[in-house]
């Protein structure tokens, strides 16, 4: 029998899931319920596409529509029929499964704020979640002056990036004392304040919101310190919750998130959840790549490719990266933990490293700015790999001791077995012996030695040394 | 200023000199041969690749013309000793004949099998084709360059319609704002072409490098990226994610000229730069710094070599480049475009006329049944007596012995015992052989495991065309014969042939001279090129209207070129693909591991490559004595932190384990390699081969193996 697959979900983790299926083949039936209306497209693209440097079609993702996969989009599922093995969608549909995987993502956190009410968020206020929250803030945004992001975490601040460099005037509005308080240091959180300050975005921090009172024409944020701040538009980003109604109504064991185990199967072991909605020991992360790594283990497992194979939750690195801001952030990198600590502070280019060294592994980093090594640092942690033993390539770049040689001050200090021709192999000493036997300029020594005859970058090395040799010689006839 | 047509052969004359090219790598560097006194020299020729340069390589390639170790008589193996004793011609001869009978006698034509070479000329790669699929009827015959160009080979056909390594002169490097080298290293393979790079800088040009390793090369650019191995893909694709992102895609060029973009465009948007980052360990910035220097260059061109193609998923990293190079407008614009570096020789015109398994001359599929019918009418023979088409080298090389594979191989310009992947299994399945035949000039590896072995002539004794990397064909041109006892490729092609005639013809010679065999038979390379000519005509590589007074008169000539009067091809795709459509193709393509990842037992990446002063299996350069001087023995290069955690030394012996084999060699620290991955050179055999350890995983579509990156670990020895 044809095995039924039925993914709730066509965003990143449930088109993921569908992709990974069809690539191992086999003849079981998937189907994807999305309830956007739209193909699946890169979240993490929004804040480009909120940027304005790409359109809505440059965001769509690889979809494995149309390729054995039946996906049905704008199709919201409303019930689970858990022991009829089939789920209820809003426009009455019933889909049979044998194995059913939730993907329905998470919800934006809209704060209890006097004048918000979150089933009727007014027209200037707009959460940052989906291609539709995209849509309404760009609208709003072509006719804005100014916004406002309420939350100072990684992504309010990609939509305050996005904002300013479409020329909006943009203020952050964050409760707690420094930026991105989960991934950064006080003294990483100041600097990146700096830099968006340079990049046209005012941050306020440590003082909660209060209230809000938005009509047709702005919205007006009042702030504990007794400021109100106002703008046209204010875009919320709260954080996010587990989108976890339908797994909840059904009776699936509901923390956080769904509860799922290494094989991300749900108390229900013909369910399974992934992605954002999922609880795997403790944690929901909101994050794509163990969204992606929990869909490969599901498909491992569903088409046989791998029936053993289990979710193993790998260090997460958070990465912010638009233009102007460079940022990763990794692990603990704390003050006053175990192990060493390498810093590295250049406030005039804001740029600052700390990171973290315990028994030869990195338990943690922060870098902004222009960390040259981010990409060796990244791969260390990811890998768990042994840190170079000097340190210092960590903080000033992987090619430490790899650039060009420097060409020895004068051809008087080069050592006699010392290479100058490398495409001949011709040395120092095989010149200086040339020249004694009678090679009085450079294209006679050239010519001898076939020094520079290969890829020609050594022929003002030899040219110099033949004129060291000259002057030396000259010396000896005048003395 | 060249001198291809003033200084031809001049016979006769004391000194004789000839105007040639160097034997060894693609560049094929112009260069004079000066014999006087019995003694040949090199000496320096304005051409228009190396511009009179040579590495040490050229300079010294004549030294083998006259060295002791050159075979001047055939051997045989002796049964009862199991010894090669020298022989006769018509007794080595004799030997092949009745074994390549008795052989498909017992089990049918495909049982005999032929192995040709990227360093044969275009004359002797044809005749080859010719003769595995009329003389021997057989549909097994294949190359070495299937380890070398095939993933870059395929790439290029699925998206432009032809596999042409560079579409442009090599000049054009020299004139790119942006010039982007993959899995190159051209100041340790080609030295001469870093002129050109030299001049790109000069100009004010920004040269990137993506290479594992800090390479010579990669020593000299602006901007080195050094990813993990087996990660190019994904870099590819986070390029093109970028550009997309920034707007350096050129719409209207993908409108107008290209298919297949929305594809590209959905599986890119997957590749977002973080992501492949933290895959490749290329930082983010510099990841935009080289989407920035190639999606606002006026020219920008990108080349890949075996660096990025020699992989179980070559042909899929040389289309994610491709798909950048189309995405930015890059083909067929001036100064612009795509290109691969070729590696041998004759890499270009050896795939180009027969000698691949599924090719027939011209670039002709042989599953093609026009293709079969043109050539079949040009070969003398009814289309439906043309096999079909064979198997990918290393699968022929792996199938050899076994039930219902080859049982005679015939070996021309090739060393598998010491070039193929996983090259211990490869020795034992040619052990496993009835009949080994090889030619050569030096007793090489594989040669020293076959029951006959054949003098070859060498590049100085022959006449015959080369195909460089920009596509254009060269004249080789023969400064002296070869000396006695040693005959040419083509001659042993024209008396085997003749031999195997079923009813052979009584006037045939025992001792052919080159010229023809008296029964028509030839082995003049200039009537070879005169059919090889009339068997590409139409085809995709057209050499109609190339003759080698045209060769000899303009530094040679770019195909297609396929009327005598007519122009040739210096620079391709200006107006048109030559695909059906005139269109170039996209294909999306997804990064995927490498066949065997790094695990807890074999927790090192390893990798392969190239030394300047030595060439392929070494079988040549290792016997100059300047060469062997300055490259003595095999290496292996590791991070001192690597070497630290291990206990080794610089210079200390060490073993490199795979679950294939180990290769030992005195270890050699440098921390220009990534601490995680180790490398050899894969010129040496014996302990200190390095395909000992390699994978033979191959590519699905090109069947290229994956040379570059295997996982292995490092013991002291």
């Amino acid at each position: 029998m044809t095995e039924r697959v039925v993914i709730v979900g066509n965003g990143m983790a449930g088109a993921r899931l569908a992709s990974e299926l069809l690539a191992r083949g086999g003849d079981r039936k998937v189907t994807v319920l999305g309830a956007e209306p739209h193909r699946a497209y890169n979240r993490i693209m929004l804040s480009t596409l909120l940027a304005g440097k790409v359109d809505e079609s440059d965001v769509e993702l690889t979809e494995a529509a149309g390729q054995g996969v039946d996906l049905r989009t704008g199709a919201t599922v409303t019930a689970i029929d858990r022991a009829g093995r089939r789920v209820r969608t809003d426009d009455g549909d019933q889909i049979d499964y044998d194995h059913l995987v939730l993907a329905t993502g998470s919800r934006p956190v809209v704060p209890p704020l006097p004048g918000l009410d979150p089933a009727a968020l007014p027209e200037r206020v707009v959460p940052f979640r989906t291609l539709a929250d995209c849509r309404r803030i760009l609208t709003l945004a072509a006719r804005a002056r100014r916004a406002l992001v309420l939350g100072g975490g990684l992504l309010g601040l990609e939509a305050a990036r996005g904002l300013a460099a479409r020329g909006l005037e943009v203020g952050v509005v964050h409760p707690v004392p420094h930026l991105m308080e989960r991934q950064l240091d006080p003294t990483g959180a100041a600097m990146l304040a700096g830099t968006l300050a340079g990049l046209g975005v005012m941050t306020h921090l440590a003082v909660p919101a209060t209230g809000l009172a938005a009509d047709a024409d702005g919205v007006r944020l009042d702030l504990a310190d007794g400021r109100s701040l106002t703008a046209d538009l204010l875009v919320l980003s709260c954080g996010v919750r587990p989108d976890t109604a339908l797994a909840a109504a059904a009776g699936l064991a509901v923390r956080r998130g769904v509860v799922v185990d290494d094989r991300l199967r749900t108390s229900d072991r013909r369910i399974s959840a992934i992605g954002d909605c999922a609880e795997h020991d403790g944690t929901s992360t909101g994050l794509v790549t163990p969204a992606w790594a929990q869909a490969r283990v599901v498909a491992q497992v569903l088409s046989g490719a791998d029936p053993l194979a289990r979710y193993r939750p790998r260090p997460v690195v958070t990465r912010l990266k638009a233009a102007g801001i460079d940022l990763a952030a990794m692990g603990d990198p704390a003050p006053g933990g175990p192990g060493e600590e390498l810093t590295f502070t250049d406030p005039a280019r804001g740029t600052y490293a700390r990171l973290r060294i315990h028994d030869e592994r990195l338990t943690g980093a922060i870098l902004l700015g222009d960390n040259p090594a981010v990409g060796t640092v990244i791969q260390l942690f990811d890998r768990g790999q042994p840190v170079p033993a000097d340190r210092r390539s960590l903080l000033l770049g992987r090619a430490l001791g790899t650039g060009v040689p420097a060409a020895a001050a004068s051809p008087a200090l080069m050592p006699d077995a010392a290479t100058v021709c490398q495409c001949n192999t011709v040395s120092k000493g095989a010149l200086v012996s040339c020249w004694r036997s009678g090679a009085r300029t450079v294209d006679a020594v050239v010519a001898a030695t076939r020094a520079g005859t290969g890829c020609g970058s050594c022929r003002d090395a030899v040219a110099g040394i033949v004129d060291w040799l000259r002057e030396a010689d000259s010396v000896e006839v005048t003395r | 200023m060249t001198d291809g047509a003033r200084s031809a052969t001049r016979p006769g004359r004391t000194p004789r000199e000839t105007a040639t090219h160097c034997p060894y790598c693609a560049l094929q560097c112009g260069m004079l041969l000066r014999e006087e006194a019995g003694r040949v020299t090199v000496l320096p020729r304005q051409f228009p690749t190396n511009r009179g340069g040579l590495c040490q390589k050229g300079w010294t390639a004549a030294e083998l013309l006259d060295h002791p170790d050159r075979l001047t008589t055939p051997l045989v193996r002796d049964p009862a000793s199991g010894e090669l004793r020298p022989a006769t011609w018509s007794t080595a001869m004799a030997r092949i004949v009745s074994g390549l009978r008795a052989v498909q006698a017992g089990h049918g034509r495909d049982a005999v099998a032929v192995f040709g070479g990227g360093g044969l000329t275009n004359e002797k790669a044809y005749a080859l084709g010719r003769f595995a699929r009329v003389a021997l009827g057989t549909r097994h015959i294949d190359y070495n360059g299937r380890f070398c160009m095939s993933s870059a080979a395929a790439a290029g056909l699925r998206a432009f319609g032809v596999d042409r390594g560079l579409p442009f002169p090599l000049a054009d490097l020299g004139r790119a704002d942006t010039l982007l080298l993959v899995g190159a290293n051209p100041a340790e393979t080609m030295p001469p072409l870093v002129r050109w790079l030299t001049e790109q800088r000069q100009r004010g040009g920004r040269l990137i490098v993506v290479d594992p390793r800090a390479t010579a090369t990669a020593r000299q650019a602006d901007l080195h990226l050094q990813p993990l191995p087996g990660t190019d893909l994904a870099v590819a694709n986070a390029l093109l994610h970028i550009a997309l992102t920034e707007g350096w895609v050129d719409r209207a060029y993908v409108a107008e000229r290209t298919d297949g973009f929305d594809a590209v465009r959905r599986t890119v948007a997957g590749w977002w730069p973080a992501r492949a980052e933290q895959l490749s360990g290329v930082p983010v910035a510099d990841l935009e710094a080289t989407a920035r220097a190639l999606g606002t260059a006026e020219r920008a061109i990108i080349l890949t070599a075996r660096g990025a193609e020699q992989h179980a998923k070559g042909v899929d990293t040389v289309t994610a480049f491709v798909n950048l190079a189309l995405a930015l407008g890059l083909p067929g614009r001036p100064g612009s475009g795509y290109g691969c570096l070729t590696g041998q020789g004759n890499g270009q015109g050896g795939r180009e006329h027969g000698q691949k398994a599924d090719q027939l001359p011209g670039y002709r599929r042989i599953d093609d049944p026009a293709a079969r019918t043109h050539v079949a009418e040009v070969w003398g023979v009814p289309p439906d007596t043309l096999p079909g088409p064979g198997v990918p080298a290393y699968q022929l090389l792996d199938a050899l012995g076994t039930p219902g594979g080859p049982r005679a191989l015939l070996v021309f310009g090739s060393n598998p015992v010491v070039s193929a992947p996983r090259a211990a299994r490869i020795e034992r399945r040619l052990r496993d052989l009835d009949l080994l035949v090889v030619a050569d000039l030096l007793l090489s590896e594989t040669a020293a495991l076959a029951d006959v072995v054949l003098p070859a002539a060498q590049w100085a004794e022959e006449d015959g065309t080369m195909t460089n990397l920009e596509g254009r064909v060269l004249r080789r041109r023969a400064l002296r014969p070869p000396p006695p006892g040693v005959r040419t490729d083509l001659a042993i092609l024209a008396d085997l042939t003749a031999r195997l005639r079923p009813t052979p013809d009584p006037r045939r010679t025992d001792e052919p001279a080159d010229g023809e065999t008296a029964d028509g038979e030839t082995a003049d390379p200039r009537r070879v090129f005169a059919e090889l000519r009339r068997a590409s005509a139409g085809g995709v590589a057209d050499y109609a209207g190339i003759t080698w007074e045209r060769i000899d008169a303009a530094d040679g000539v770019f195909w297609p070129c396929p009327t005598v009067d007519g122009p040739d091809s210096p620079r391709l795709f200006a107006d048109r693909f030559p695909t059906p459509d005139g269109r170039a193709r996209f294909h999306p393509v997804e990064h995927r591991p490498a066949a065997e990842e790094v695990s807890s037992d074999y927790p090192l990446h390893f990798t392969t490559g190239r030394v300047l002063a030595q060439y392929q299996s070494g079988t040549q350069t290792r016997r100059v004595a300047a060469l062997r001087r300055a490259a003595p023995d095999a290496f292996v290069e590791l991070h001192p932190d690597l070497a630290a955690r291990l206990g080794v030394a610089d210079g200390e012996p060490v073993r490199v384990v795979s679950r294939r084999g180990e290769l030992r060699a005195p270890a050699r620290l440098s921390p220009t390699i990534r601490p995680d991955t180790v490398f050899a050179p894969f010129h040496w055999g014996g302990p200190a081969r390095a395909n000992s350890v390699t994978n033979d995983a191959v590519d699905p579509i090109s069947g290229m193996p994956e040379f570059k990156i295997c996982a292995v670990r490092v013991e002291k020895a």
